[in-house]
């Protein structure tokens, strides 16, 4: 349709074009090919999808024999341009001398770049594959570290591609 | 005058000077670790080498004099190249540990290994390891591995505070940074050597890990602990203060501030005892009420007074304004002719560096303002005299806890009512009818006179109810900028407190007297205008530096620091 409304034909169709019916089999051949092929859909929120190692889920803290690897420096909190990372270092007596004795994401603000998992020194903070993400208020958004401790192991592969690709 | 050359700079000096004095007086940089303004040269750090024409070395800054026609070139290839070296140097056995480390983000290290060091390392070998978290003394921690032995507070500790208890031992990469056997590091200023060192190997142990220094904001304003006023800086992160540094003024403090200053004058702010309101007495018990009830509250029981029965005592921990404010409400609507502040001064606690006897930072400011009685027959004793007598039956006290000393607490149970303006409970508000709750030093505007006679100003660092960071021109950090309604970390503590002048206008205007002080600075400008000594005077002509008044200009004697 042109703007004005009027039906505008091609000039340049040949026979078999203007013949119509070659051209909705081929749309349809394209069809049937795709019945055939395996499924790719998945049934959300039934079938649960695992994303790979690269995907930016919600960040996590990185546990190490009973104790985060966070030393509290406070790179990713001045990083974060959502400003949603607020972290309170204190004194411990293990070789790391400080670690974070409060950590909290507000994740209403966080908007998955990255940036903290990139500044980390330690590589203790790092990207999950977590996606799902419900809050029903405001105060259930701000993650302590009581939902941010992942255990490296649990974290293995998201750790192995950092290593890899960084 | 000498004809010195920097950089295809030329300057008129004076002969007397080294060349990195000379470059530092006009604005030219030249890196350096050991050197400090007011320490004796040392020369061990060679990061401030420079080419100097006619010299076949390069020579250190710090200790070449200046001489007539001399050409120095600070960022010649040789210069740049002897620079790195040092810097790779320093940085063999420096721990990588800068986010541990307090000093990251003021440290000198960190911003020349960014200025003048090539970026990377070519030593691969193991750093030496020495002794971490090394009690030099009660208020200062080391960390030897991170000392890059400058020597600044071995100086310091010599030369400043005349405690010379730390050395190196060991030689070469094993040099360790100690104090001789069976003494510590302990004197009243040994905290000014976590200022100076320019790593993070003397870290204050109360500030240890409390916030990273660009968290905070940092506020420009005065030291309340003594009568000296020391300039300092007030770091305040989520509506706290954290800690106080030294801010260099030659005619007050130079680049120091004692230890008591620095840890004494601020965790009452904090403190979660401070009043959150005014009281006002009923069947014997204080119970908080709104600003508006308790001010009528006062108003009406002081009238119930004839003019001889009232007292008044000021205060030498509250500024000039409210000072100010506070004694020409009692004059003026209250006819009281009973007029005086008390003192506090610790005999004997004093030394000829910057601690004052007189512990509070305003007597000679409360005084200046009108707070002291018209004659001797009205002065303190004579207050504490009628009030045993029953002459005086009222009293009207400004922020300061008087009945402390036991002997004047017994005076006080005489009286028929006790108006308190106070930061927190203590022994006279719990003596008191009517007490307001009033603003600290770091959270008002204001201005204090030290033991010189100098007028300085003091700046709000921390937000009341009623103040808004903002909107109010305080110093903001990022998180103050950014935070909205629902992030924790905007929201710190808030007082419901308010600056003694706004409550005495407030109570001025409620005994009929017409109320006109908006902001301290007006309450400052009518100083100006009654008081000859305060004559000419602005906050702008304060300023961060402060200024002398009038009367006493000649008599001012600047700071013997050595």
């Amino acid at each position: 349709m042109g703007s004005n409304g009027q039906i505008i034909r091609k000039k340049d169709l040949n026979f078999w074009d203007r013949l119509y019916i070659p051209e909705i089999l081929k749309g349809l051949v394209l069809t049937f090919r795709q019945m055939f092929k395996p499924e790719i859909t998945v049934q959300f929120p039934e079938e649960r999808f695992t994303p790979p190692a690269q995907f930016r889920g919600r960040p996590v803290l990185v546990e190490e024999n009973g104790v985060e690897r966070c030393v509290a420096c406070g790179l990713c909190s001045r990083v974060c341009p959502a400003l949603a990372i607020e972290v309170q270092a204190s004194e411990t007596e293990l070789a790391k001398e400080r670690f974070p004795i409060k950590f909290e994401i507000n994740m209403v603000r966080c908007i998955f770049c990255g940036f903290c998992e990139e500044v980390c020194p330690e590589e203790a903070i790092i990207m999950s594959n977590e996606y799902l993400l419900v809050f029903n208020n405001q105060q259930e958004a701000v993650f302590g570290k009581d939902k941010l401790l992942k255990s490296a192991a649990e974290m293995h592969d998201r750790l192995e591609f950092l290593r890899q690709h960084r | 005058m000498a004809k010195l050359t920097i950089d295809e700079r030329v300057l008129d000096v004076d002969p007397q000077l080294t060349v990195i004095q000379a470059a530092a007086a006009n604005g030219i940089e030249i890196p350096h670790f050991c050197w400090h303004p007011k320490l004796s040269v040392a020369g061990n750090c060679r990061m401030c080498l420079v080419e100097v024409e006619k010299m076949p070395k390069l020579a250190i800054a710090c200790a070449t004099q200046v001489a007539e026609g001399m050409v120095v070139r600070t960022k010649s290839d040789r210069v740049i190249k002897a620079r790195n070296a040092v810097m790779e140097f320093l940085l063999i056995n420096h721990p990588l540990d800068c986010p541990i480390c307090d000093e990251a983000g003021e440290c000198k290290l960190q911003d020349y290994a960014y200025k003048y060091s090539i970026g990377y390392s070519r030593f691969d070998e193991d750093k030496v390891h020495k002794p971490k978290r090394v009690e030099l003394g009660p208020r200062v921690l080391l960390d030897v591995e991170r000392c890059i032995m400058c020597s600044r507070c071995v100086r310091f500790a010599d030369e400043v505070a005349r405690q010379p208890v730390l050395t190196f031992t060991q030689r070469g990469t094993h040099v360790v940074l100690t104090t001789f056997p069976e003494t510590q590091l302990d004197n009243r200023y040994s905290m000014n050597v976590v200022e100076i060192c320019p790593v993070g190997a003397l870290t204050s142990r109360d500030f240890r890990f409390k916030s990273r220094v660009w968290e905070m904001s940092s506020t420009d304003t005065i030291c309340a602990g003594c009568s000296r006023g020391c300039n300092m800086n007030m770091w305040v992160r989520n509506n706290e203060i954290l800690r106080l540094t030294p801010r260099h003024n030659e005619d007050v403090n130079s680049y120091w501030m004692c230890d008591d200053g620095r840890l004494k004058t601020f965790p009452w702010v904090n403190s979660p005892r401070r009043l959150s309101g005014p009281l006002v007495r009923k069947d014997g018990q204080l119970l908080e009420t709104g600003w508006d009830e308790a001010i009528a509250k006062a108003a009406t029981d002081l009238r119930l007074f004839r003019k001889g029965e009232v007292a008044a005592i000021g205060s030498p921990f509250a500024t000039n304004e409210d000072n100010y404010a506070f004694q020409k409400v009692m004059r003026e609507n209250l006819g009281v002719k009973f007029l005086d502040f008390v003192e506090h001064i610790v005999d004997g606690d004093e030394d000829d560096l910057l601690i004052r006897a007189d512990k509070t930072p305003n007597a000679r400011g409360a005084r200046a303002v009108g707070v002291r009685p018209a004659s001797p027959s009205e002065g303190l004793p004579a207050i504490l005299k009628g009030i045993s007598g029953g002459s005086i039956k009222a009293l009207y006290v400004l922020e300061d806890n008087i009945a402390s000393d036991p002997k004047i607490r017994e005076v006080l149970t005489n009286l028929d009512l006790l108006i308190v303006h106070a930061h927190e409970r203590n022994e006279t508000t719990e003596m008191a009818d009517v007490v307001f709750s009033a603003s600290t030093y770091a959270e008002k505007h204001g201005t204090f006179v030290n033991f010189q006679g100098r007028v300085q100003r003091i700046r709000a660092a921390i937000a009341t109810l009623e103040q808004d960071r903002a909107l109010d021109g305080f110093a903001m950090s990022r998180w103050d900028k950014f935070a909205s309604q629902n992030d924790k970390w905007g929201k710190g503590p808030r007082r419901d407190a308010r600056p003694s002048w706004r409550i005495v206008t407030a109570l001025g205007a409620a005994l009929g007297a017409k109320a006109k002080f908006q902001t301290s600075e007006d309450v400052f400008r009518e100083i100006t205008e009654r008081v000859p000594e305060f004559k000419g005077l602005t906050f702008m002509s304060v300023g961060i530096r402060g200024h002398m008044l009038a009367a006493r200009q000649a008599a001012a004697k600047p700071v013997s620091v050595t």
